[in-house]
């Protein structure tokens, strides 16, 4: 299979790779970065779990080739926290429970990372909306939606994040 | 571990009674080890390992639901570029696995059935594993297996168990289509249905259903030191150490099996998944191999929940009291057994529901088909039949004009009664209690939004066994000691299937030890290094090794107190544990540390290794209703408001409340997650989840055609918690992993019922359904 080289920003660190064309972003995040975080639960586009954000909108990374992320710049679970200091979100899920097994987890954190940018205070029913893309078969939902909610008034609280 | 936060806020837990009430951590809302790892996805899932010069394996799987294998060319396929292994079942050295079920007490015997790791000359279902590849990548191991030639001859099918069952019908095995056969006879139900006022007929049927955990079957082997085969997968059950050197005819203590944290299972990581075609190929090729399974592939030809026909004749009394149950069960195997004669049984012995009900009848079959294998889905037959009995419930009460809650709490079982096989009931039973709570919670009825909608309101209770049946003599294990700096090291071969498994035991010991839960680390799943425990299956785990933690650390604690009353010159009843350190009543304290010391100089052990035996017995004679077949039974009561469009048919979910008497709930955040996530999985049985299968072949294999609920499917599930304190797990736990899958399909048919008169008897509750009931189609 034909290769390309690519260059772009993951996690804010530049990376620059020679991968097979048709390589899905996601196998390249967890195969040529070891970045793991990002689980593969379906790949076909349907369950969530591989979202991360590209130049700030939730994409499912297994619907995309990485040669088509040239000059992207690309957050995975991996770069949601600074250092030791978990991103509100990852603390809301954390302190709520907001997780069971935790392998849909990554889905949700970066699914919610771009809504709570464009909706900074949702209602239950818009947080249901904005996560219906993404399968958690663990919770039932509950406890996600109230790790929600509490991300959104964390967030409100902090000001406006990075 | 971190030390942020321990404690979520508190919410909707019942006030317990007869319960220990000193207790530190045990019954606290604790944020568990293991979280801080999910959010930062620092866990490492079976698919996330890499091992160096890794190859790739992949299963090449039957087209056809019924076919000869007349040959098998892979000559091609080996040639290719970075091919390393190709194993057909000539090159299994144990091709066949046997599964024994003790205690079949009928015609059909003792049974011994077996299962092919690859198909020799027949397939039996699509999707059947035939062949093995491994290769340099994952695509190269894909293409080599598309390019290895099978041969089949095609063979009539059977797809339908009653037709399985009929003279002449295609034989899926040599030895008939029969797999198991169970009887219940208790009191005599012909004179019980003559002083019956009323006689309610019931048939209905249930769907396969797929387990639909978000991870994939996954893992890896490799040959560690000394040619220890090594194999780190996601499992609910590391025993099946023992299955892989079967098939490799190599000793068991060859075969280590690290057990991953699980992206769930719910039984469908019960049976082995890829554990053995991992070992079969590392031990072929000498490297590490990798595989995982697609969704396709995991929807395709993983074992699913068994669809049964369920035919009821229930009698009562005016005053409501039920006086005979006639059943009738058939599910349907697919072409193994893997564990469906169990899986009946358990249907067998739930069947009459958690009622008092004097003249019973089960007569149970389980018939091999030419469909994809069924096997254990959380709730393992006591599920199905619930929406059996609790639609008879509500159909009943209906023509007597009792309240469902009425109804139940004339017919609940209470401590004492003795169940349709003959087992006493010794613990209590909170089911009143709960069928009020849950029905009372519903609060006021929801005005309808618009003049063709409608409101209705079900009720659905169950019970659902936890632990083993008695007479597998089941145990656990697990070893408690403590570091020389005061930490504290739980070691326990319990699979963490997502439910908090490991978090659990941490409290425990913790609490008896008298430490801080952060000072206390947790090593799981590990068949070499950590004490069996058993399968994290049955909603066994915490009340087994629960039990075997609490054993240990108690047993520590009286070993290490015993020597600190030696070193302090006092009684031994004159000191306790406490904040990491011995205190006496006197008020004086030793630093745990100094204890420790001083128990090394003195010969002492810091550490303990507890085993936990449950309650064992001799298999009975289910027909001859002889005895105990469970330790103990999980109550509980789901009550369902739905909102029902008269013209189209769809069914919405607006409330459900689930309640259920947990015994004692050691970490209630777990406790509620398992009853919210499970009412959910109920909620998706109900309405939308159903593995079409047509002549053998699966149309539903991705997320996009089977379908699960999502956050806009289903209500915020109300949790409630009633502690009777009456469970035989530690402090008086019952298990929760289970049964709150059970009732909401039946609450939802009977809120529907309560709506708009249409009684629903095939699962899934779908607006097609309710639209031809209706008349709308």
């Amino acid at each position: 299979m034909k290769e390309r080289t690519i260059r772009l920003t993951v996690n804010g660190r530049p990376y620059e790779r020679t991968v097979e064309v048709r390589k899905t972003l996601a196998d390249f995040l967890r195969e040529d970065l070891d970045l793991t975080g990002t689980h593969l639960g379906c790949e076909h586009g349907v369950c969530g779990a591989c979202t991360v954000v590209v130049n700030g909108e939730a994409v499912r990374s297994c619907l995309l080739f990485a040669v088509q992320l040239e000059g992207a710049n690309i957050l995975t679970v991996e770069g949601l926290a600074d250092g030791d200091n978990l991103h509100p979100i990852q603390e809301a899920f954390w302190e709520h429970h907001g997780l069971q097994c935790g392998f849909c987890t990554p889905g949700f954190l970066l699914t919610l990372y771009c809504f709570l940018k464009e909706t900074p205070r949702p209602s239950e029913a818009e947080i249901r909306e904005a996560i219906s893309g993404n399968l958690c078969r663990c919770t039932g939902y509950h406890n996600i939606v109230i790790a929600a909610r509490a991300a959104a008034e964390k967030l409100a609280s902090a000001g406006p994040t990075p | 571990m971190r030390s942020k936060p321990t404690r979520a806020s508190s919410t909707d837990v019942a006030d317990a009674v007869g319960l220990e009430r000193d207790l530190r951590l045990v019954g606290q809302r604790v944020i568990r080890h293991d979280a801080r790892d999910k959010v930062t996805a620092a866990t490492a899932f079976a698919a996330d390992w890499a091992m160096p010069g890794m190859l790739h394996g992949v299963v090449l799987r039957s087209l056809y639901p019924s076919a000869r294998i007349k040959n098998i060319d892979a000559t091609r396929a080996a040639s290719m570029p970075g091919v390393a292994a190709i194993m057909t079942a000539k090159d299994v050295p144990r091709n066949t696995l046997w599964t024994d079920v003790p205690g079949q007490t009928t015609a059909v015997g003792s049974l011994r059935a077996k299962l092919h790791v690859l198909a020799e000359d027949r397939v039996r279902h699509q999707g059947e594993p035939v062949a093995l590849v491994a290769a340099e990548t994952e695509e190269q191991a894909r293409e080599a297996a598309e390019a290895i030639a099978v041969e089949y001859e095609l063979l009539p099918g059977v797809f339908d168990p009653a037709q399985a069952l009929e003279p002449g019908a295609p034989r899926v095995h040599e030895e008939g289509n029969l797999l198991a056969h169970w009887r219940v006879c208790h009191g005599d139900v012909a004179a019980a249905f003559a002083r019956a006022a009323v006689v309610i007929e019931g048939d209905y049927r249930t769907q396969f259903v797929d387990a639909a955990y978000l991870e994939p079957e996954s893992g890896v082997a490799w040959i560690d030191s000394d040619g220890v085969i090594t194999i780190r997968v996601s499992t609910q059950v590391i025993e099946h150490f023992r299955d892989v050197a079967e098939v490799l005819n190599v000793p068991q203590n060859r075969v280590r099996i690290i057990g991953t944290y699980l992206g769930g299972g719910f039984g469908g990581k019960e049976d082995v998944t890829v554990e053995v075609y991992l070992g079969l190929l590392a031990w072929k090729t000498g490297r590490p191999v990798k595989m995982v399974w697609s969704r396709q592939e995991s929807l395709l030809a993983r074992a699913k929940r068994h669809p049964f026909r369920l035919r009821y004749r229930t009698g009562a009394l005016r005053t409501g009291q039920i006086v005979a149950q006639e059943i009738e069960l058939l599910a349907d195997a697919g072409g193994y057994a893997y564990l469906s004669a169990l899986v009946l049984l358990y249907a067998t012995v739930t069947a009459a529901g958690p009622y008092r009900v004097p003249a019973v009848s089960v007569d149970a079959r389980v018939a091999y088909t030419n469909n994809v294998p069924t096997s254990a889905m959380r709730g393992f037959g006591a599920m199905q039949v619930v929406f059996g009995y609790e639609s008879q419930m509500e159909r009943v009460a209906r023509a007597l004009g009792l309240s469902p809650v009425e109804m139940r709490k004339i017919n609940a079982l209470s401590r004492g009664d003795t169940l349709p096989v003959g087992q006493v009931v010794d613990t209590h039973v909170a089911l009143p209690e709960l069928a009020e709570r849950a029905w009372a919670a519903l609060g006021e009825l929801t005005p309808p939004r618009a003049p063709h909608v409608k409101i209705g309101r079900g009720l659905a209770c169950n019970f659902q066994p936890y632990g083993r049946i008695v007479w597998l003599h089941d145990w656990s294990s697990a070893w408690v000691g403590f570091e020389m700096d005061g930490s504290l090291v739980v070691r326990s071969g319990v699979p963490d299937v997502g439910g908090g498994q490991a978090s659990s035991l941490c409290q425990i010991a913790a609490e008896v030890l008298g430490v801080p839960l952060e000072q206390v680390s947790v090593y799981i799943a590990d068949s070499a290094l950590t004490p069996l425990a058993g399968t994290t299956t049955a909603s066994r785990q915490l009340y087994m090794s629960g039990n075997a933690v609490l054993k240990a650390s108690r047993e520590l604690c009286e070993q290490l107190l015993k020597a600190a009353a030696a070193v302090l010159g006092v009684d031994r009843d004159a000191v306790g544990l406490a904040d990491s350190a011995v205190r006496t009543a006197d008020g004086r304290s030793l630093p745990l540390p100094e204890l420790l010391h001083a128990c090394s100089r003195m010969g002492v052990p810091r550490s303990h290794l507890g085993v936990y035996h449950a309650p064992a017995g001799e298999p009975v004679d289910l027909e001859k209703g002889a005895g105990k077949v469970f330790p103990d039974y999980t109550y509980g009561a789901h009550a369902a408001e739905v909102e029902v469009d008269t013209e189209t048919g769809v069914v919405k979910v607006l409330k459900l409340v689930a309640v259920h008497d947990v015994g004692r709930a050691i970490n209630p955040l777990s406790v509620e997650g398992q009853i919210q996530g499970g009412a959910v999985q109920g909620l998706g049985y109900a309405l939308m989840e159903d593995v079409v299968v047509e002549k053998g072949i699966n149309m539903t294999t991705s997320f996009a055609s089977y379908l699960i609920p999502s956050a806009v499917d289903v209500p915020d599930v109300r949790a409630i918690v009633v502690e009777s304190g009456e469970g035989l797990g530690p402090f008086g736990a019952r298990g929760i992993g289970e049964p709150p899958i059970g009732p909401p399909a039946a609450a939802v048919a009977n809120a529907i019922e309560d709506a708009t008169g249409a009684r629903l008897s095939v699962l899934p509750l779908t607006s097609e359904r309710l639209a031809r009931a209706l008349g709308l189609m």
